[in-house]
């Protein structure tokens, strides 16, 4: 930017003002798709598949030997949860025309992303302790809390399925610890299916 | 009108008259720029916008999408849609009523004329 030309239009005022006005009528049109994009970026089949990857796991799990086995079964489970979400995700940024982490995918997944982690390292502190029957209400609770806040800008059923999500997690600490398995089935299972059920039905895909 | 026009967009500092100083930052620069009212009104432009990343959207969703009042999108909803820039679906959900609006072929073209004159509009202003 030449100084010259920058006073020259700040004397005649016109072109600046339509220069702003342009920028933000772009600005809001930006602002506009991407928020219709993270109206839906949610896709009802990816939290079907997921609930259903979540019953597997539930199943098998539940004949687990160990409290090691558990544990990794289910941490397997979540890896291929967030790989499916994740490549459904970004598919449909894709055809908004967005990076996933620029686009409508950005702001769950930052939201999404600490909760996970701390729910990583309590997942070791938890193993190590020998609390791994405390497991399900942490990660029932920490994964519905990322959901509730990356959620809040998503349809309506997503927020709500958070919110659930920690129900079912604060109730899991306070009942019996062999229905540890039984709350994760119902939480990542049930609430996944039942929840991309209603955003298939309402909202398409 | 013609030549307030020409003179934006080919050089529009040096060349702007003043009487665009006096319309500055009111409604009348659209058809001075002869840009697309239709579009140009922001609830509009927010629906059109709104509609071309998502295939279709529900009344219920625009709403709460544009932060708009019933009254006000359906109005200028059924501009758009009597322009045939918007489809209009309406159908039942059981007892409920459910809007769909789906963005048209002609819609499409016409934000992307719109996009490409607000680029326009930058670009001239920057090499001025």
């Amino acid at each position: 930017m030449n100084m010259p030309a920058k006073k020259l239009r700040d004397a005649d005022g016109a072109p600046v003002a339509l220069h702003d006005r342009a920028m933000d009528n772009l600005r809001y049109i930006r602002e506009t798709m991407q928020r219709s994009a993270s109206f839906t970026h949610v896709s009802g089949i990816g939290g079907v598949i997921m609930g259903l990857i979540a019953l597997g796991a539930a199943w098998i799990a539940a004949r687990s030997a160990s409290p090691t086995i558990w544990v990794t079964i289910w941490l397997g489970a979540a890896v291929t949860s967030l790989t499916v979400a994740t490549l459904l995700m970004a598919r449909k940024s894709k055809a908004a025309g967005e990076g996933l982490l620029t686009g409508p995918g950005r702001k769950f997944a930052w939201n999404l992303i600490p909760p996970l982690a701390v729910g990583a390292v309590l997942t070791v502190v938890f193993v190590r302790g020998a609390l791994v029957e405390q497991l399900p209400g942490a990660w029932l609770l920490l994964y519905g809390t990322g959901v509730v806040t990356g959620g809040s800008y998503s349809v309506r059923p997503v927020p709500l399925m958070g919110a659930a999500f920690m129900a079912l997690g604060t109730a899991a600490f306070f009942t019996p610890p062999a229905w540890g398995n039984a709350f994760m089935a119902a939480g990542f299972g049930g609430l996944h299916i039942l929840c991309g059920i209603v955003i298939w039905r309402k909202h398409g895909g | 009108m013609a030549a307030r026009q020409g003179a934006l967009t080919k050089d529009g500092a040096n060349a702007a008259p003043p009487s665009l100083t006096e319309v500055r930052g009111q409604q009348p620069q659209a058809e001075a720029l002869g840009l697309d009212r239709l579009i140009h009104e922001r609830l509009r432009l927010g629906i059109v916008s709104a509609l071309a990343v998502n295939g279709s959207l529900t009344f219920g969703d625009l709403k709460e999408l544009l932060g708009a009042t019933d009254g006000n999108l359906s109005a200028h909803a059924r501009r758009l849609e009597d322009a045939g820039y918007v489809a209009c679906d309406k159908s039942f959900e059981g007892r409920l009523p459910k809007t769909e609006y789906t963005l048209t072929e002609l819609g499409r073209g016409e934000l992307q004329n719109y996009l490409d004159h607000m680029e326009a509009i930058i670009q001239a202003t920057r090499n001025a």
